[in-house]
């Protein structure tokens, strides 16, 4: 990690803070009050845009955990959020469970899903594994899709509203505290899983895995670790997410929703908590700059269509995906610590 | 018993081009070790192609489909010079990345082109059945496995006799070595890439004339996907023989399957195929098993 210079680590306490410098504890603690403030600051669907860009970012933290620090690729992220989604949905709307204990469930279901795609790890990686997770978006899917009594088919299904202890979540600003509250949750754990003995591990076998294994690394365990911990972030990604949406159907949790989070984690930079951070307000600014844009673009070409809107949105995705390996494989966290030492230094330019 | 006789030339049928689209991912594979997940979205775009030069008046289906040929052959080009090569050294993962940022940028300008309507191709194949003891083979059926079989001879003679063939074989067997003796590597791997897109609208335009072609044509692709691994990622012969396979499994589990699961089964059995794979036997039927050192 860069530091600025003069900033010596000179107690074990001081070494291993995450925030170490006086101006990080402003940026942070202004940025906290910022965030706690926001409803009250700005319109609505501002907030509504900050709700699902947390709840993605729990998604894309597990994503990072699993594949930009554990090395293994995943395709079917989507799928496990779906797993967590229509557990809470099921328990809190079918059988009238309190959601805490449903995210529990959700938890607990989406991260048995992971364990059991995760399986071929232990034998195979790279692209190999990488189909295997292909396999379980495709399996998970389908099995929503023809479990009807369950999940409502293709249809979806309604799904209740949180109520803890009376306490009903029924607008954006209430919805909003909790996802915060529960993403400042998650991020702790990301960041701190990250530099612990095991996010040590993860990165040694992402580097390579044989010679993680000579070191002593116990392979199966921490690979099985990487996807029961990033499946459960996508399962509370799921819950939180089902009961913020009216209805959920399969279509939030297609292949390309997948293809998205992935693209997040490298557009953000890979094996960096903050990249996930970086990319996920990437790619929501990006959509909501296009859905802004395009009923001001549209008349200029006499008039586009819905359709044509979703094509041009997947164009725009793959050539920014495209563009970033290109230009810059390692991500936007790459970007923020070069501006970092170059502030630092200004006026001088070294 | 009859049944059971069409579903498996129907299975046949469907598998041969299930391994006419594996092929294309195998080449890619064999040469540059990478995956190319946009390889469905090559075949939907070179079957729209093939349809767009067929609505122009004056142009006979040869026409068509030779400027359809040439049009993803330059695609194909671009896609290596502009998006691939400059991708050497990168890990993994920005290789299936950058595939699948192709993937959504063809899918993407696809949607813009065409639209998402159903595109029927005018009648190509003379609608005529053979009678072969008593069961009825549609000509269409038998020509489209003709076709595939014929790319499949014409291509094992390319790799074996010409002088082209053989240098794509020695860059895949090992980069450095082809470069010592004087083979262009980066040419090697444009002309990959060009003959790629070349079977991916082959194979594009075969589906298309029974089906009609639609943006989610390129489905096939995934498909595909459990084909290349149950064959060996490495093996053209495994393409040939687990696409067939898998046409099979599809065709006859589906009419078996399906009153049991309340439908849909056709569109599971290649993942569960391809889960079961990696699971069992991770390196497929023909597939090199590679040994890996520090």
């Amino acid at each position: 990690m860069r530091r600025p210079c003069g900033e010596y680590s000179t107690t074990y306490a001081k070494d291993k803070a995450v925030i170490r410098t006086k101006a990080q504890w402003v940026f942070f603690v202004g940025g906290m009050i910022l965030l706690l403030l926001l409803p009250s600051i700005l319109p609505v669907h501002i907030v509504k845009m900050f709700i699902t860009f947390y709840v993605q970012l729990i998604a894309v933290m597990g994503l990072m955990l699993l594949t930009g620090y554990c090395g293994q690729i995943s395709l079917g992220q989507a799928a496990f959020v779906s797993v967590g989604a229509f557990t809470s949905a099921i328990l809190v709307s079918t059988y009238g469970w309190p959601f805490p204990i449903s995210m529990i469930c959700s938890i607990v279901a989406a991260v048995l899903f992971g364990l059991l795609f995760g399986l071929p790890a232990l034998r195979i990686k790279g692209f190999y594994l990488a189909m295997s997770t292909l396999a379980a978006q495709f399996i998970i899917i389908w099995l929503i899709n023809h479990l009807p009594s369950l999940t409502g088919g293709s249809d979806g299904m309604r799904v209740a509203r949180i109520n803890i202890l009376g306490f009903v979540f029924d607008n954006s600003i209430k919805y909003y505290y909790l996802v915060l509250v529960v993403t400042a949750l998650f991020t702790y754990i990301a960041v701190n899983l990250a530099r612990s003995k095991i996010g040590r591990a993860w990165i040694a076998i992402r580097d390579n895995d044989i010679a993680a294994e000579a070191m002593g690394i116990n392979l199966a365990k921490y690979k099985l670790l990487a996807f029961a911990i990033c499946s459960a972030f996508a399962g509370v990604s799921g819950a939180l997410w089902a009961h913020y949406v009216p209805a959920i159907n399969w279509e939030h949790f297609t292949l390309w929703e997948s293809i998205w989070y992935l693209a997040m984690i490298v557009i953000g930079g890979i094996g960096t908590i903050s990249g996930a951070i970086f990319g996920t307000a990437f790619i929501r600014i990006l959509d909501e700059l296009i859905t802004y844009l395009f009923p001001i673009i549209s008349p200029v070409f006499g008039g586009i269509d819905e359709g044509a809107l979703a094509g041009g949105l997947l164009a725009i995705y793959g050539l920014v995906i495209a563009l970033f390996l290109i230009f810059e494989p390692r991500g936007l966290a790459r970007r923020w610590e070069m501006f970092k030492s170059w502030y630092r230094l200004w006026p001088f330019k070294y | 018993m009859e049944i059971l006789i069409y579903l498996t030339i129907a299975g046949i049928v469907q598998g041969s081009l299930y391994a006419l689209i594996a092929l294309g991912f195998v080449l890619i594979y064999k040469s540059s070790s990478i995956f190319n997940f946009a390889h469905g979205e090559l075949v939907m775009v070179g079957a729209f192609m093939c349809w767009t030069f067929l609505t122009i008046d004056g142009f006979s289906i040869w026409a068509s489909l030779g400027c359809a040929f040439l049009a993803t052959a330059l695609l194909g080009l671009l896609i290596q010079k502009f998006f691939i090569s400059p991708l050497t050294g990168q890990p993994i993962l920005s290789a299936i990345l950058m595939t699948l940022g192709i993937a959504s940028i063809l899918r993407g300008v696809a949607t813009i082109f065409w639209g998402s309507t159903w595109r029927t191709y005018p009648p190509i194949f003379p609608y005529a059945a053979l009678d072969v003891f008593g069961i009825n083979i549609a000509l269409q059926h038998l020509l489209i496995f003709f076709i595939v079989m014929l790319a499949f001879g014409l291509f094992t003679l390319f790799f074996q006799k010409t002088k082209t063939g053989l240098a794509m074989r020695a860059t895949a067997e090992d980069h450095q070595t082809a470069r010592s003796i004087g083979i262009s590597v980066s040419w090697i791997f444009s002309l990959n890439w060009m003959i790629v897109c070349i079977l991916a609208t082959l194979g594009g335009f075969l589906m298309a004339t029974s089906v009609g072609v639609v943006i989610a044509l390129s489905d096939i692709g995934l498909k595909s996907v459990a084909v290349v691994l149950f064959g060996g990622l490495e093996s053209v012969k495994g393409a040939v023989v687990a696409g067939i396979l898998i046409g099979l499994l599809e065709n006859i589990g589906g009419m078996y399957i399906d009153p049991l699961v309340g439908g849909g089964t056709k569109e599971i059995v290649p993942y569960v195929v391809l889960v079961l794979v990696l699971m069992l036997k991770p390196h497929g039927l023909f597939g090199l098993k590679r040994i890996e050192r520090v």
